[in-house]
């Protein structure tokens, strides 16, 4: 009669644990993520937060270039906080240059931290993205693209494990209704971004703004989904208050009451 | 006052160099050739102590009796219409040091400066490469000619005779036989044997005042009244002593070389020799201390035709592994046809490279901050222009606020006004508007076919134009806002004008930027 082995022993006791832990090993996953700092956004994530030697895609919620503008941000928000850690620099590539530096540097992205890569094509832009992962040097690298099929992204997969160094893909829109996520990829995690009415001010000015920030799929995980308010200057991102908490909406019949109780 | 008259006075009173009347002949037809050629007198002034002192005329300007040494003042008052410029001395000698080098890599392995204004040539044995003496003299003007200089060239058994011969002779060109050196300098000035300018005081003094003279003084007596560099340099100039010339030494750029015992095709053979060439010049780069900026790798194919390949680096390097990666990259780009028998690999462009601190030894994180290898590494992949950083321009208006500079340098920030994520690339015109004129966001617009209600917004924050661009831009002014749309979209919007005053701007909104 054969004796149980180990494993199977162990199996026994926690079998989906002890499986994922055996998945960690043999996969290599490094502990180095980078927790977003929001308890309830770093629990479900299976590495706890942002994996740092993974690739991570994130695309616009729609083709609008509002939410593009969002996806943007949040990435480079990420990106920044990367760079904060590791105190290098991280490299932008993409094929064209609508980027506004100014705006970066306000979600903690400044001038002297990014390296722009411009290539001709999205081919060139993959290829910047894989020479600059396996390199190592940098904190992390970010590539716009459109089309990345599933040899593309499990080689910027395996690049950003051997370089040790995140990998944030970012899908471009390339037909209105399409979703550029709905393609097969071997992502660590797959983001989708768009935005959301801020909270109204008590006076007439623009508030933070808020995200609905996706999660449609990770590795060992469920996805989720958040509304979230936008980076601030370090790329820190925040939940919303309770509606509990909130300030006061004004409302017009309050104003009028009290000018009538004023006048009386 | 006795030395008033001499031969050596070089100061002449101006009023008597003008050309006189009668008898002119020659030298009128040349005072008026000079002046049809070269227009204004110029000279060329060196600030001396308190005082501005010429030191070169031009031949305009000597036929009005300007000379080297004169005061500035002195020549202004005497010519109205004098062209004064600065003398650059620095920029001469290194002229004069190029020029030096040339010759020592066309003609003759021993060439030096001699004094400020000229160059040694040890023609011995070299000037029947070019034709005989005579035919390298013609030569050699004809190239001087062309970079704009006329010159003197005199040939002698000794440096002493040819420098003298060179600059007091009587013609361009002299060509002195072998032992005749004493003879041909005889009545040449004292000047032409290099003395020292007390050495030169002093004998005129004594009365001396042509090399002819020298000779039959006993040498005791002179080496005491005129110094002993005085008869050394008497000597060297007769040949009775050696001189030799210091030759300039042209640093050559370093390379390295591989003859291979048969031609070579496939890949792996190919980076075989490629490292081992590294390798060679990796350690005479340490050696000299440099850096290169630039690798290049000639192949020779069987057939003789060299196939190049060049590599270019950010930052000096002498880094084995990161320059046989870059040529890894290019390595496609060789042709090796039917073979390569040889391969050399040469250094065009260095820098000085000492030694460096080694962070990494020191710094606790796995990674390394050095860029450069990498910026090379994506240099050579998508081109020169494709890797760049943003640093600020001082400009206020946003589309120039930012200027690409390359991936080494550091930038610097902005200003931490509300600035959107991505910029149109020209702003667009927006449709429908309604606002509340002269300080309020819109109400609603349409902006590519689509129709926003606004429902918060921030602004204006007013930018004028640059007047000093164009006169388009005096007045013209944006008052930019920063709006949210009913769904949450998030615009950076202007509109042209200032709301009163009508050369501000029509009036017209346009969108700019979004905000995520």
């Amino acid at each position: 009669m054969p004796l149980p082995s180990p494993l199977s022993a162990s199996l026994a006791a926690n079998p989906v644990a002890k499986l994922r832990e055996a998945l960690a090993q043999t996969h290599g996953i490094s502990s180095c993520s980078l927790p977003f700092g929001i308890g309830l956004m770093d629990k479900r994530l299976a590495t706890g937060g942002v994996d740092g030697a993974g690739l991570h895609e994130f695309a616009a919620a729609s083709s609008s270039l509002n939410d593009d503008a969002a996806a943007t941000l949040f990435l480079a928000g990420i990106a920044a906080r990367f760079a904060a850690n590791t105190g290098q620099t991280v490299c932008w590539a993409m094929t064209t240059f609508d980027l506004y530096a100014p705006g970066l540097e306000q979600v903690g992205l400044g001038p002297e931290k990014l390296l722009y890569a411009q290539g001709r094509k999205d081919v060139d832009v993959l290829a910047i993205a894989e020479d600059a992962l396996r390199d190592g040097s940098l904190a992390c690298v970010i590539a716009e693209v459109k089309t990345a099929d599933m040899t593309a992204t499990r080689r910027l997969q395996l690049a950003a494990s051997d370089g040790q160094t995140p990998l944030l893909l970012y899908r471009r829109h390339r037909a209105r209704e399409r979703c550029p996520l709905s393609s097969p990829s071997s992502a660590m995690t797959r983001w989708r971004i768009g935005c959301m009415p801020s909270e109204r001010l008590p006076w007439p000015g623009v508030g933070r703004a808020h995200w609905q920030v996706e999660l449609v799929r990770q590795r060992n995980g469920d996805p989720f989904s958040l509304e979230l308010e936008a980076c601030d200057a370090k790329g820190r991102l925040a939940l919303p208050a309770a509606s509990g908490d909130r300030a006061a909406a004004p409302r017009r019949t309050d104003a009028r009451n009290s000018a009538i109780s004023r006048a009386a | 006052m006795r030395e008033m008259g001499r031969r050596s006075e070089h100061a002449e009173h101006p009023f008597k160099a003008m050309p006189s009347d009668e008898g002119c002949g020659g030298a009128c037809l040349s005072t008026l050739s000079w002046a049809a050629l070269w227009g204004k007198p110029t000279v060329l002034v060196l600030r001396t102590g308190q005082r501005d002192v010429i030191t070169a005329a031009c031949p305009v300007a000597l036929d009005l009796g300007l000379r080297p040494g004169m005061v500035v003042a002195h020549a202004r008052a005497l010519v109205a219409d004098l062209d004064v410029k600065d003398a650059e001395p620095d920029a001469d000698s290194a002229l004069l040091d190029r020029l030096a080098l040339h010759a020592a890599r066309h003609w003759t392995p021993t060439a030096s400066v001699s004094g400020e204004n000229g160059l040694w040539l040890d023609l011995t044995g070299t000037t029947h490469l070019f034709g005989g003496e005579r035919r390298f003299c013609r030569r050699l003007l004809a190239f001087l000619k062309r970079l704009g200089f006329t010159a003197r060239i005199a040939i002698a058994g000794t440096p002493g005779a040819a420098h003298a011969l060179a600059r007091f002779g009587d013609s361009d060109v002299v060509l002195l036989e072998a032992g005749q050196e004493a003879q041909a300098m005889a009545d040449l000035p004292l000047a032409a044997l290099r003395l020292e300018p007390e050495a030169l005081a002093s004998a005129a003094r004594f009365g001396l005042e042509r090399i002819a003279d020298l000779y039959p003084m006993p040498r005791a007596p002179l080496a005491r009244r005129l110094g002993l560099k005085t008869v050394e340099r008497l000597d060297q100039a007769r040949g009775l002593v050696a001189e030799p010339i210091m030759p300039v030494v042209a640093t050559e750029a370093p390379i390295v070389t591989r003859h291979l015992l048969e031609p070579i095709g496939t890949p792996e053979s190919i980076t075989q020799v490629i490292s081992d060439l590294v390798d060679d010049l990796v350690v005479m780069l340490l050696e000299r201390g440099i850096g290169a900026r630039m690798v290049l790798l000639t192949a020779v194919r069987v057939d003789g035709e060299p196939q190049r390949l060049e590599v270019g680096a950010s930052r000096a390097t002498r880094d084995a592994r990161h320059l046989k990666r870059m040529f890894g990259l290019r390595l496609a780009q060789l042709e090796p046809g039917l073979g390569i028998e040889t391969m050399h690999l040469a250094v065009p462009y260095h820098e000085p490279l000492g030694a460096e601190a080694i962070g990494a030894l020191l710094e606790t994180s796995r990674k390394g901050h050095d860029l450069a290898p990498l910026v090379d590494q994506m240099t050579a992949r998508a081109g020169e222009a494709a890797l760049f950083r943003l640093s600020s321009h001082e400009s206020d208006v946003p589309e120039r606020a930012t200027t690409r500079i390359t991936p080494l340098k550091t930038p610097t920030g902005w200003p931490s006004w509300k600035r959107p994520v991505r910029l149109l690339r020209r702003p667009e015109l927006l449709t429908n508007v309604v606002a509340l004129m002269p300080d309020h966001p819109p109400r609603r617009f349409t902006w590519r076919r689509q129709d926003y209600r606004v429902v918060a917004g921030d602004g204006p924050e007013r930018i004028h134009g640059e007047w000093w661009r164009t006169g388009r831009e005096k007045w013209a002014t944006r008052d930019y806002f920063r709006v949210e749309a009913e769904g949450g979209q998030r615009f950076w919007l202007f509109r042209r004008g200032d709301g009163v005053d009508a050369d501000t701007g029509d009036l017209s909104w346009h969108m700019h930027g979004l905000f995520g």
